[in-house]
């Protein structure tokens, strides 16, 4: 399952920086950041509930990039 | 500017103002430091904040964390002056930064903002107006002159003259009368127009556009990713190149007996953090692609993903589809000959057979024959790819088709002397004669082609269903360097991976057709461009590249603008890599200073965005 969410974000390497954590994120298959957009595609695992695993994407690009956001 | 963007310009004013007039005070020692903290402070905390918080997630390597070091290390090495100026120049590079991002990311949606705000609808004699995604299919909904046509629809009412310049990137005015089918995303120029909608707004065509040119960047291309791997080793190789220049070099002082010079080489260590972040190329190999999609979206040419936009720009070979894509696609009947029956009579057989056909072919027997088609009449339609169909008609058995259907029911044929498609008859397993229909060439196509080689593609192709003889004379007058004929829809396929096998590996086949029948090829070849996106789903799903109208020369157009963003990627990268690092080597050699460095990274940053953004201007190629 493939899921677009919103993002804001102030610089390209940050975008690239959220890109890898969210892709880390335990239950994504594939993500992608487009930063000119402003887009976070994300692409789950079967069986996952993207509400939940959202929650852990969104925490983990905090950690990499203080100042950014994923509306959920 | 946004309020962000504003807080930081103030901040910036005022620190630079500050420095200015603290460098003229005659002041020294604890004074000075103490002074120098002030628009220090002003400019900085924010960076300085980012930087602990970053030291807390393990985020060591970021430019927030770089930046801090650099100017802290400047303040405490006693540069003053220069430690506030990096994060002053810094700041100022990131507000470039945002605000050219933040403007072109506004301009490019611009040019393609086609997006229907409302619909009206008519309640009790009154207009309301609607979220277009309300609408239910088969409602009515009224479009007024000036207005764009939300849904696509058939006309109920009304007569005026469309404008499809929103789609397809020039204004070719369109007459539309009742019955007629229109699609969502045209203005309505002239009358007040009544339509039945046919598909829910989520399926129309400018909701499908729509979409796929906001997901297009999502596909990213070789030098994006080239340029994000780059990323994560640049700025920590750099990082360990500074900690081994401000140690080795004084520690092998110090061995050899020398004065270690701390001060000297730690100072150039700080000039090696400054050019560390990779800013300039990270944003604006993206940000160029990004232009160049939304350039070519304003001159209606759809592009589906950066990569697209890489592989067409290496574009050698050029294979065209005939039907729709050269030629018009329709076909008229311009003569029937051999007949054993009545012109007419044979004309009405053809055409019903044909009736359930979407075949160009059918729709001009459709058209030559005039009349209402009774579709009851026909039974035990089959269709044979590739070469005709048979029906009952009125319980009497008919093929109609080309010269392989007479072969493949062994009924013996009569061939034309004259160049055109031939749909040869028989009625009940006998000869009946042949019906001649001819194609249009488009005015543009021999112009096309002829810029296409000038633009230094090797090979243009030609594939094509139709007899051999009408195929070679189309493409003698187009000037096409080769013709494929008698293809069935398989065989094109077929052809177009023996081309893909026959040439180099870093040159690359583009197929252009019309998206009607020929789906496969599109995705087979390496970049498919479909024309016509004007009411076909089909094209628009299986193609890479979606022209809005049916020009050809847009597929010049096309491979034009990717050559140019291309050629500004590749500017950009270059400059950007080649500035940093003869940069790191004068600041190693102690030849660049910190300001240097400071150009390195701003300076760079700004002269690569505004290359980028030049990729907007696509008027001219």
């Amino acid at each position: 399952m493939k899921k677009t969410y919103k993002i804001d974000v102030d610089c390209a390497n940050c975008a690239n920086k959220m890109e890898e954590a969210a892709r880390k994120t335990e239950g994504v298959k594939n993500a992608t950041v487009n930063f000119m957009t402003l887009k976070m595609i994300v692409e789950f695992e079967e069986g996952q509930d993207p509400k939940t695993v959202m929650q852990d994407v969104r925490k983990n690009c905090k950690k990499v990039e203080d100042d950014c956001e994923v509306f959920l | 500017m946004n309020k962000k963007q504003k807080k930081v310009l103030i901040r910036i004013i005022t620190a630079a103002f500050l420095v200015v007039i603290f460098s003229m005070l005659p002041v020294d020692g604890y004074l000075k430091f103490v002074l120098f903290m002030i628009p220090y402070l002003v400019i900085s905390y924010d960076i300085l904040k980012k930087a602990l918080k970053g030291i807390r997630n393990r985020q060591v390597f970021d430019e927030n964390f770089l930046m801090a070091v650099a100017t802290v290390g400047a303040i405490l090495l006693g540069d003053y002056k220069e430690g506030v100026a990096v994060m002053l120049f810094y700041q100022i590079g990131e507000l470039f930064q945002s605000y050219a991002v933040g403007k072109s990311r506004k301009n490019i949606s611009e040019l393609m903002d086609i997006r229907p705000d409302y619909a009206n609808i008519e309640q009790d004699g009154q207009l309301e107006r609607v979220d277009p995604d309300e609408v239910e299919i088969g409602s009515i909904i009224v479009v007024q002159p000036g207005e764009k046509i939300p849904i696509d629809g058939v006309i109920t009412e009304g007569k005026t003259t469309l404008n499809t310049s929103a789609l397809a990137g020039e204004s070719l005015p369109r007459d539309a009368q009742p019955g007629d089918e229109v699609i969502s995303g045209c203005i309505n120029m002239t009358g007040v127009l009544k339509i039945r909608t046919t598909k829910e707004f989520g399926e129309s065509a400018v909701s499908k556009i729509l979409d796929l040119v906001e997901n297009s960047s999502s596909r990213k291309s070789k030098s994006e990713n080239f340029i994000s791997k780059f990323a994560r080793y640049y700025t920590p190789a750099v990082c360990c190149s500074a900690l081994a220049l401000a140690l080795l070099p004084p520690l092998a002082g110090l061995i050899m007996g020398a004065a270690p010079q701390w001060g000297e080489w730690i100072y150039r260590a700080l000039t090696f953090l400054v050019i560390s972040c990779p800013c300039a190329l990270v944003i604006s190999i993206p940000l160029s692609f990004f232009a160049g999609i939304g350039g070519a979206g304003n001159a209606g040419i759809l592009i589906k993903g950066s990569n697209y936009l890489e592989t067409l720009a290496r574009t050698k070979y050029v294979v065209f589809d005939k039907t729709g894509t050269l030629t018009k696609g329709i076909f008229e009947v311009s003569g029937i000959h051999h007949n054993s029956m009545e012109q007419e009579k044979l004309l009405e057989f053809a055409a019903l057979a044909e009736s359930f056909s979407n075949h160009p072919i059918s729709r001009s027997l459709k058209q030559a024959y005039g009349k209402e088609i009774d579709q009851s009449r026909v039974t035990d339609v089959e269709e044979l790819g590739g070469k005709g169909v048979t029906a009952k008609v009125d319980g009497i058995l008919v093929a109609a088709g080309n010269a392989k259907l007479m072969e493949y029911l062994k009924i013996p044929y009569q061939e034309c002397h004259h160049v055109g498609t031939l749909v040869h008859v028989a009625i009940d397993g006998v000869y009946a004669g042949h019906i001649l229909i001819s194609d249009m060439v488009k005015p543009n196509s021999a112009e096309a082609v002829s810029r296409l080689k000038k633009s230094g593609i090797n090979k243009t192709v030609m594939l094509t269903g139709d007899a051999d003889r009408a195929a070679q004379q189309v493409a003698e007058n187009l000037g096409v360097d080769m013709v494929y004929s008698e293809l069935l829809p398989a065989d094109k396929v077929t052809k177009v991976e023996e081309l893909l096998n026959s040439k180099g590996p870093k040159e690359k086949l583009a197929f252009v057709g019309d998206g009607i029948n020929d789906a496969p090829v599109l995705s087979r070849a390496d970049i498919g461009i479909a024309m016509g996106a004007l009411g076909s789903d089909a094209a628009i799903e299986a193609a890479d590249v979606v022209l809005m109208d049916d020009d050809p020369l847009k597929v010049v157009k096309a491979i034009r603008i990717a050559r140019k963003c291309l050629r500004i990627v590749y500017e950009n990268i270059y400059f950007a890599i080649g500035i940093k690092v003869i940069c790191l080597i004068l600041g190693a050699l102690g030849i660049a200073n910190m300001w240097a460095a400071i150009f390195a990274d701003v300076g760079v940053m700004v002269i690569a965005v505004l290359n980028a953004v030049r990729i907007l201007f696509v008027k001219k190629l």
